[in-house]
């Protein structure tokens, strides 16, 4: 065990399955004489050179449909799409080829392809640097998309979406790649399509993933030292969503705050909330309340780009609103 | 090279070539050379040729009238007048070759080798059928014969063919007996952006690739000169260094010469290559398009230049093929046809309860699979 940064655990897991697996090859722009827009792959061209560790022009569709086809001759393709913003360039190949190859073709041929990419806002990149674009893939059938907040997440999914022969979507975040945490040694998968309880709780069920779920955690433990026992759910896997967690801790808790850096409308947060009220409807004792980002083009401008997006103070008053909604004793 | 007629630019225009860089050499006006007539093939190989030609048109056509039986749904997009192109393409291709079509590929399929009935028996959405049932006249997959797919959106398939293509750069390097990849394409499709994408990075990485542009004349409805800034569609590979050709569409034997060769430049040199086959629709873009859009005097013309008749013609002209066997053929082909309707009607539709079989490879945990209607969570 080892506590290292959620970018060192990436990168080392690359370096893993690379020596691990021959099949395997890294995609992306800038990924190999850059060593990565964000330093994931730093030394990976010096120790495999550049037919595992392919530098691309920018054509996201061009690049991430032919990973796909080298993915359907059974190559393990991880490409890297700089931010998950260029992921629209390649949208097409993703939704409409990746996700589709395995039921069109009536299971002849698949497509063990891993898209990694990161979102989220919050350095002043601007609305077109900025979004969280992941509800467009959990949407789509024949995918799957994760979404590790922890160092011991991020080896643990990227492990197991890289083993996986289905395209996986493996959504990282800006903000997360300097934070450090404890990753075990040695192989370390983590089961894709389960959401963690990452602290356990009575009073209220908060439900986050990605960075929300970092939030998430500490006001709950913030929320503990005034006696409000919050249980913290890492979603993890976006699709497949693990409801049946969701659900029985919600039945336990009665309360549920979601929190997402999305916008609010139509987000993931939408399909969490839907999910609680039909499985733990009887057990409710108040609205299911989302926390999300303003729905706006996120603003370049300090100021307007921590108001637009939700944050721990947010997150903190709409659980009270939640507990006074049911009168609770605090 | 056999020359082209330059019907997509309506200019007469005999056979032109660009290099890597785009230099044109002076254009050579012959006729199909001698050496590449009847004459000089093995007949069992020309009386094959016009066999699968012959079973491409009689399956074709029944597939039109089964769709209009309402035996086929969805789109049915065929291959008639287009079958010199079909059989020549798939002739020039090896074994061990991969082949990425357009969704107009019943004729590509059954010259492949693809079993004719499993083929109907997927067009009826049979379970039988060579996707399953799951894909359709757009999506036929057979790995057994190399062919992967089958595709919807114009475009979609260059990038995974570009993609293939580099798994068997990947794997080995250049050699006459190396595997390559045939993707095709419609004329419309050299203005999407996956074409453009897709040919820079086999040039750049150098990959074993041949596109090859069907050039049927019309994209639906619309002709190359209204779409294509550059309508010498193989002049396009240019800003990629890709050599171009253009050839007869209507010529098997000049199709199948100028995809052997450029396969062997593929495969032999991972060198990338265009290639652009000029052809015909007989029919609409699918089968419920009647063609308004057409002038009469165009499509007389497209019967008049039916390649097949024309190819029979030549067989019993230079002595190949006599009148008798060439019936033969034909009533054969209509028989195979026929025992394709007939297998695929005999086969059972996919089973309701397998809905979900080919979504994922992998099983994971939570893995929704509701019906309509369904609860998402239980209540607990």
């Amino acid at each position: 065990m080892a506590v290292i940064s959620y970018r060192q655990s990436l990168h080392d897991t690359l370096q893993a399955e690379l020596r691990r697996d021959e099949n395997v090859l890294l995609m992306g722009e800038e990924i190999g004489v850059f060593e990565g827009s964000y330093k994931i792959t730093a030394g990976l061209l010096a120790e495999f050179g550049p037919r595992r560790v392919r530098d691309t022009p920018i054509c996201e569709e061009g690049f991430t449909g032919a990973a796909i086809g080298a993915a359907m001759m059974g190559l393990r393709p991880v490409v890297e799409i700089m931010t998950i913003n260029f992921s629209l360039l390649a949208i097409d190949q993703i939704v409409t080829n990746a996700a589709k190859m395995r039921s069109v073709s009536g299971g002849q041929v698949s497509v063990p392809l891993v898209i990694r990419t990161p979102g989220g806002g919050g350095q002043q990149l601007s609305a077109t640097h900025s979004q969280n674009l992941e509800v467009f893939y959990a949407h789509v059938p024949g995918l799957k998309v994760l979404a590790p907040a922890t160092p011991a997440d991020a080896k643990g999914l990227l492990t197991a979406a890289i083993r996986d022969d289905d395209p996986v979507i493996v959504l990282e975040n800006l903000a997360l790649y300097n934070t450090r945490g404890e990753v075990p040694d040695g192989d370390h998968l983590t089961e894709i399509g389960r959401a963690a309880v990452t602290k356990p709780g009575s009073d209220i069920t908060i439900i986050g993933y990605s960075r929300s779920a970092v939030i998430a955690l500490d006001v709950a433990r913030k929320l503990e030292a005034g006696g409000i026992s919050a249980e913290v759910i890492d979603l993890r896997s976006l699709r497949p969503l693990d409801r049946e967690t969701l659900c029985a801790s919600v039945r336990k808790t009665t309360r549920a705050v979601i929190i997402e850096d999305d916008w609010l409308s139509y987000g993931i947060g939408a399909e969490v909330a839907a999910t609680v009220q039909e499985g733990a409807f009887d057990y409710l004792d108040a609205p299911v309340r989302r926390v999300a980002a303003a729905e706006v083009p996120l603003p370049y401008a300090k100021p307007l780009e921590l108001a637009a997006l939700p944050d721990a103070g947010a997150l903190t008053r709409v659980i009270g609103e939640t507990l006074d909604a049911t009168r609770f004793d605090r | 090279m056999a020359e082209t007629r330059g019907r997509g630019t309506g200019r007469a225009e005999a056979a032109s070539r660009t290099r890597a860089g785009g230099t044109r050499r002076a254009a050579t006006r012959k006729a199909s050379r001698p050496e590449a007539g009847p004459d000089r093939e093995d007949p069992a190989v020309l009386r094959e040729y016009y066999r699968q030609m012959a079973l491409i048109r009689a399956f074709e056509l029944r597939a039109a009238e089964m769709y209009t039986r309402a035996r086929i749904g969805g789109y049915c997009h065929l291959n008639l007048g287009e079958e010199a192109t079909v059989v020549g393409l798939m002739a020039a291709l090896r074994t061990e070759d991969y082949l990425f079509t357009t969704y107009r590929e019943h004729g590509y399929a059954l010259a492949r080798g693809a079993d004719p009935g499993r083929v109907m028996a997927e067009l009826f959405g049979r379970a039988d059928g060579l996707s399953r049932g799951r894909g359709g006249s757009m999506h036929l997959f057979d790995p057994g014969i190399r062919l992967l797919g089958g595709y919807g959106i114009v475009g979609g398939q260059l990038p995974p063919a570009t993609g293939a293509a580099l798994a068997l750069a990947y794997r080995g390097g250049p050699g006459p007996d190396r595997p390559a990849v045939m993707c095709l394409l419609g004329d419309a499709t050299t203005n999407i952006g996956a074409f453009h994408e897709s040919l820079n990075l086999a040039a750049l990485w150098r990959l074993p690739i041949v596109y090859v542009i069907v050039n049927n004349q019309l994209g639906m409805g619309t002709t190359v000169e209204a779409a294509s800034a550059e309508p010498d569609l193989f002049k396009r590979g240019c800003a990629y260094r890709i050599p171009g050709q253009r050839v007869d569409g209507n010529d098997v034997l000049a199709v199948r010469d100028a995809a052997r060769a450029a396969l062997g430049q593929a495969r032999g040199e991972y060198q990338p290559v265009l290639l652009e086959a000029v052809s015909y629709r007989l029919r609409g873009h699918s089968v419920v398009d009647p063609a308004k859009y057409r002038a009469a005097e165009e499509t007389e013309r497209a019967r008049r230049e039916d390649p097949l008749p024309a190819f029979r013609a030549r067989l019993v002209a230079a002595g190949v093929l006599g009148e008798d066997a060439a019936a033969e053929i034909d009533a054969g082909a209509s028989a195979a046809a026929d025992a394709a309707v007939e297998f695929a009607e005999s086969r059972p539709d996919p089973e309701v309860g397998g809905l979900f079989d080919y979504v994922y490879a992998t099983p994971v945990a939570n893995t929704y699979r509701g019906l309509p209607g369904d609860p998402v969570a239980g209540a607990g």
